[in-house]
């Protein structure tokens, strides 16, 4: 039997079983899952029955040999709605994948009924229908790490953005109180929010807080040097602040040199000495 | 032939680059600020780049070369008007300029010299 034919009496089976095929299907997700409530139920119907429905038209139109074709893009699309859905949801790829793999028990149990007593084509039918159902439910974890990826790019860039503020303390004073490791990407935002704040506010100093930055190895401090050097170049001067006992020791012992920069302890002394140098002095009142 | 102006303010010189710098011209600039900073005993020098969006190792070289010369000659030099995008372009490359004054813009530079050479 060629697989043209085979995919074509699948085809036919699941039209001619659908009803009894989707109860059976629905019932067993619904014993696998913990959580259950109307709402959710309903999807996982509506879902099951869009599937069952375009699957059997792909199968009779694309085959069963390649899920890539044109015939198997509604049949992708879907799996890829679903498994957005679900991937935003919270749930693990191997809760959407069982989703499809559990489509198997239920097709089988038809197929032993109508291929009763032929034992070559059951076997064939049952290889052909877990092959296909294998290569959906890998599809869906695809499509899930696909679109975990990009909420993690996402966020990533969010993350990027809310880190690096660039704040006017006083005129001519610019702080930037760095919160997490810096990286040549992240290096690359700092370095051009602390530049274009130059520019805008005209000042004249700036004052690099690392109280935020866990850990400072020598990539680290190149970063920072590099900030320095180019809000230099623009005609500022950074003083580095917020240095922690642990991050001074690390420091030495890695033998970075930062004879060149002022560094301050605290972003207070920093600030002290940025009003000296701007000529403005706070005093306390009476 | 091309040249780049040199205009005298008080005792400091303003040289305002605006064209591509190349080396004949480079030449030209150092020669004529050198003889400008003897013949007006020109205390300090503004070089200003505002209008250049690209600068590559040569200009910055230059540069470095004609602050040690009006060193030499004892006039303070000061870069100004550095865009955002060349700063992280030199940093990049390298060339942080290490031996030259910067300001943000013309009037800091002055008043950054202003103070400067009083002293």
């Amino acid at each position: 039997m060629s697989t043209n034919e085979s995919a074509v009496r699948l085809s036919t089976l699941i039209q001619d079983h659908h009803a009894a095929i989707l109860a059976d299907w629905i019932a067993h997700l619904q014993g696998l899952t913990f959580r259950s409530n109307a709402a959710a139920d309903e999807q996982l119907r509506q879902h099951c029955t869009q599937l069952l429905g375009l699957l059997a038209v792909s199968i009779r139109d694309g085959g069963i040999d390649n899920i890539d074709g044109r015939a198997w893009d509604e049949v992708r699309d879907l799996l890829t709605e679903i498994s957005g859905e679900r991937a935003r949801q919270g749930s693990t790829p191997s809760e959407t994948a069982t989703f499809v793999f559990s489509l198997k028990q239920s097709l089988f149990s038809v197929l032993r009924t109508a291929l009763e007593g032929q034992a070559d084509a059951l076997a064939d039918a049952l290889w052909t229908t877990s092959t296909l159902l294998d290569k959906l439910g890998l599809f869906t974890i695809e499509v899930f790490q696909k679109s975990r990826d990009q909420i993690i790019v996402r966020q990533q860039q969010e993350l990027l953005e809310l880190s690096t503020p660039v704040v006017k303390l006083w005129e001519d004073i610019l702080a930037l109180p760095l919160i997490g490791t810096l990286d040549s990407a992240r290096t690359q935002v700092v370095m051009e929010s602390l530049l274009e704040k130059i520019v805008e506010t005209g000042a004249a100093i700036a004052i690099i807080d690392i109280t935020g930055v866990p850990t400072v190895d020598t990539l680290v401090a190149q970063h920072l040097m590099k900030t320095i050097a180019a809000a230099r170049l623009m005609g500022a001067d950074c003083i580095i602040s917020g240095i922690r006992p642990q991050i001074a020791q690390t420091i030495v012992h890695l033998g970075v040199n930062l004879e060149d920069v002022v560094t301050k302890a605290t972003l207070a002394d920093a600030f002290v000495i940025a009003l000296a140098r701007v000529g403005a002095t706070v005093t306390r009142k009476a | 032939m091309e040249r780049i102006p040199i205009l005298r303010i008080g005792d400091l010189l303003l040289v305002t680059i605006q064209v591509d710098m190349h080396d004949r011209l480079a030449m030209t600039l150092q020669d004529d600020l050198t003889e400008r900073i003897v013949r007006d005993s020109a205390k300090g020098v503004l070089i200003d780049i505002s209008a250049l969006d690209l600068v590559d190792s040569f200009i910055g070289r230059m540069i470095s070369n004609t602050a040690a010369m009006a060193r030499v000659l004892d006039a303070q030099t000061v870069l100004v008007g550095m865009q955002p995008a060349v700063a992280i372009t030199l940093v990049e490359l390298g060339l942080t300029l290490p031996g030259v004054k910067t300001a943000l813009n013309v009037e800091k530079g002055m008043a950054l010299l202003g103070k400067s050479y009083l002293r």
